[in-house]
């Protein structure tokens, strides 16, 4: 009797997940599929909305990563009120920096901390009961008193330059609309009401040697599971280096043979299509000039660390190059390294923080810049996630009259779809039993991603996680279910 | 965050505004903040997170409140703390911050889960209708017992969890 696996939240409203791996009689995988039910009714509600509103709309569209959206549209909106990509203020720039760069630092520490720590250090298939965050401060308390108060600094960054938490109004098109008062980076500088930039900077080093030891412990896990070939997208400053705020676009295939570079965003549309499958909502994308079978590619920090030639911030770059060597200066595919990347960027954003709490461009007075408007424009940041594209047009009243956005779990979905069909075939296919551990390999590579499958609306009992086994008849023959209200 | 000047009593609203009624405990603290409630201390978010659990910790009792679908209208219940995890943790129940406070900080406040019914969840501003009558029910169960800085469950005035 052939079998259906199906990991699927029951109830959404918006972007969720549902895996389905299909058994034969024997057991064996006949075919496995991540589904994400994408969001795309935003750009239509943005339509007919004047453009000036548009950084703060977009934040309706993520409760997780508003400060990305938020900057991308301001970045779009750059462009249509005549400053191009690089015309705002030294101030204005920096300040649209440290918001980015604090967002970054936080975001990835609680991917570590929260997602990631409790696989690692309890094992893939370990006590569920155990493999969480309690478990990992019940054991390791340093650990996670570090990760409360590096997200806690990441989140006083994104107050102190968005202005809010909620709706934040820091980027307006054309630059920003406040600095940062010396009091304020008194704050994050004296270590007094909670612990200093320094301090930052020296837990995410630790936390980088962290993994490194445990990578020397468990290569064949972090080397061998989900790996895979791929091509890899992301932004790099105009000379190569790794920057996640500003640059232009770089891809590269598995060998590192550049596919695109040095390629102005503004022009993303020659570059990049969408394909749409049958089976999904959300869409594939992938680079024109390798067509749709082998155009598809990665983003986030595995792809970002493949494209950059460098880091420029001194312990980041010393982490870059040893992190290369590994793969012997050939891009580095495997999935699970994806942790490793994302650790020196959030070294490196610890570093570009300071380095930026020490500019007195911070405390300028020259906000907002004006030019001639033009009717279209495009933002591109590197956000947590992955490369992020907002594109806007706006008519002759001012409104927008359309609206293309590309989030980066979008670009990941071959490639999340790539490594759900590896544990399938590589870990379940043929087993007898398919045990919670198992089916958390499933999850374990997803997360590696750190797709957004839980967006903006959390309402009490709105997101459960339902994992069923069911037989050919849609007989359920067991049935697990997650639920974030437990 | 906006505090007043005796702090004992967070009341924590989350969701996203900017769809419809999960802006629901947003739009409470947005009401309560504009009374004299000199035992309260108010604060916002899209989410709850780990660093919530060092907020919590410097309080006796906190209230996180926000829109669901579990309850008919309103809910206050007492939170257990709870070691489980969702799939993402993208956000964080309440009961996990709670769970969190207890083992990092050894700090136990009073902690309570008021649930509002939500009805509508598109891209929009502004609570539903119905929402708006939920909202009403919940800041009447609530104002009195935040003015006298005593909070518990209260059955006569708010309907149990289903």
């Amino acid at each position: 009797m052939s079998k259906k696996i199906t990991i699927e939240p029951v109830t959404r409203v918006e972007g969720h997940g549902k895996v389905t791996i299909h058994l034969d009689d024997n057991n064996k995988v006949t075919q496995s599929r991540l589904h994400i039910v994408e969001f795309r009714g935003f750009e239509r509600f943005v339509q007919g909305r004047p453009y000036w509103e548009a950084p703060v709309l977009v934040q309706r569209l993520c409760g997780i990563c508003p400060v990305s959206h938020h900057l991308a549209a301001a970045k779009a909106l750059d462009v249509i009120v005549g400053l191009g990509s690089d015309g705002l203020s030294p101030t204005g720039d920096k300040m649209r920096r440290l918001m980015h760069y604090g967002q970054m630092f936080q975001s990835h520490v609680l991917h570590f901390f929260h997602l990631v720590s409790p696989d690692l250090l309890f094992g893939i298939d370990g006590d569920p009961a155990i493999r969480n965050i309690i478990g990992v401060v019940l054991k390791h308390k340093d650990l996670a008193v570090r990760g409360v108060l590096m997200r806690k600094f990441g989140q006083e960054i994104i107050r102190a330059t968005a202005g809010k938490k909620i709706h934040g109004t820091g980027a307006i098109p054309g630059g920003i609309n406040k600095n940062l008062s010396l009091e304020e980076k008194q704050f994050f500088t004296d270590g007094k009401a909670i612990p200093s930039i320094d301090t930052m900077i020296e837990w995410a080093q630790d936390t980088v040697n962290f993994f490194k030891s445990y990578h020397k412990e468990h290569s064949d896990l972090l080397d061998g599971f989900a790996a895979f070939p791929s091509n890899h997208l992301s932004l790099v400053r105009k000379d190569g280096a790794l920057d996640l705020y500003h640059g232009v676009m770089r891809a590269v295939d598995a060998e590192g043979n550049r596919i695109l570079d040095d390629v102005d965003y503004q022009d993303y549309l020659q570059y990049i299509g969408e394909e749409v499958r049958s089976w999904s909502y959300m869409k594939f994308p992938y680079l024109k000039s390798l067509g749709k079978e082998k155009g598809w590619y990665r983003v986030g920090p595995l792809a970002r660390l493949n494209t950059c030639d460098f880091i420029p911030t001194p312990l980041a770059q010393k982490e870059f190059e040893e992190y290369k060597a590994y793969t012997k200066g050939k891009p580095n595919n495997m999935s699970m390294h994806m942790h490793w990347a994302r650790l020196i960027e959030t070294l490196h954003s610890a570093e570009v923080i300071k380095q930026l709490l020490d500019d007195p461009d911070l405390q300028g007075t020259d906000l907002v810049r004006k030019g001639t408007k033009i009717s279209n424009g495009v933002g591109l940041i590197e956000a947590p996630r992955g490369t992020l594209f907002h594109h806007y047009q706006i008519d002759d009243n001012d409104q927008i009259s359309m609206c293309n956005l590309i989030v980066s779990t979008t670009h990941n979905n071959e490639p999340m779809n790539r490594a759900v069909n590896w544990v399938a075939d590589n870990t379940i296919s043929g087993k007898a039993e398919v045990t919670e551990g198992l089916l958390n390999g499933v999850e374990v590579a997803i997360r590696a991603y750190d797709p957004c499958l839980s967006c903006a609306t959390h309402a009490v009992g709105k997101m459960p996680l339902e994992v069923s086994i069911v037989d050919n008849n849609d007989k359920v023959v067991s049935n697990l279910r997650k639920n974030v209200d437990n | 965050m906006t505090t007043n000047a005796h702090p004992k009593i967070l009341i924590f609203g989350f969701g996203n505004p900017g769809r419809q009624d999960d802006g629901l405990g947003i739009a409470l603290v947005d009401h309560l903040q504009q009374l004299d409630l000199p035992h309260c201390t108010f604060e916002q978010n899209y989410q709850l997170n780990a660093e919530d659990s060092l907020l919590i910790s410097e309080y006796e009792t906190v209230i996180f409140a926000d829109a669901s679908v579990a309850v008919e209208s309103v809910a206050l219940t007492e939170i257990e703390p709870s070691h489980e995890i969702g799939f993402t943790t993208h956000s964080m129940h309440p009961a996990s911050v709670v769970a969190l406070c207890n083992e990092l900080y050894g700090k136990f406040p009073k902690c309570y889960l008021l649930e509002m019914r939500g009805f509508e969840w598109e891209m929009k501003e502004g609570l539903s209708e119905e929402a708006e009558v939920v909202l009403q029910m919940a800041l009447d169960a609530m104002i009195q017992q935040l003015e006298t800085g005593v909070v518990k469950p209260h059955p006569d005035s708010v309907e149990l969890k289903n």
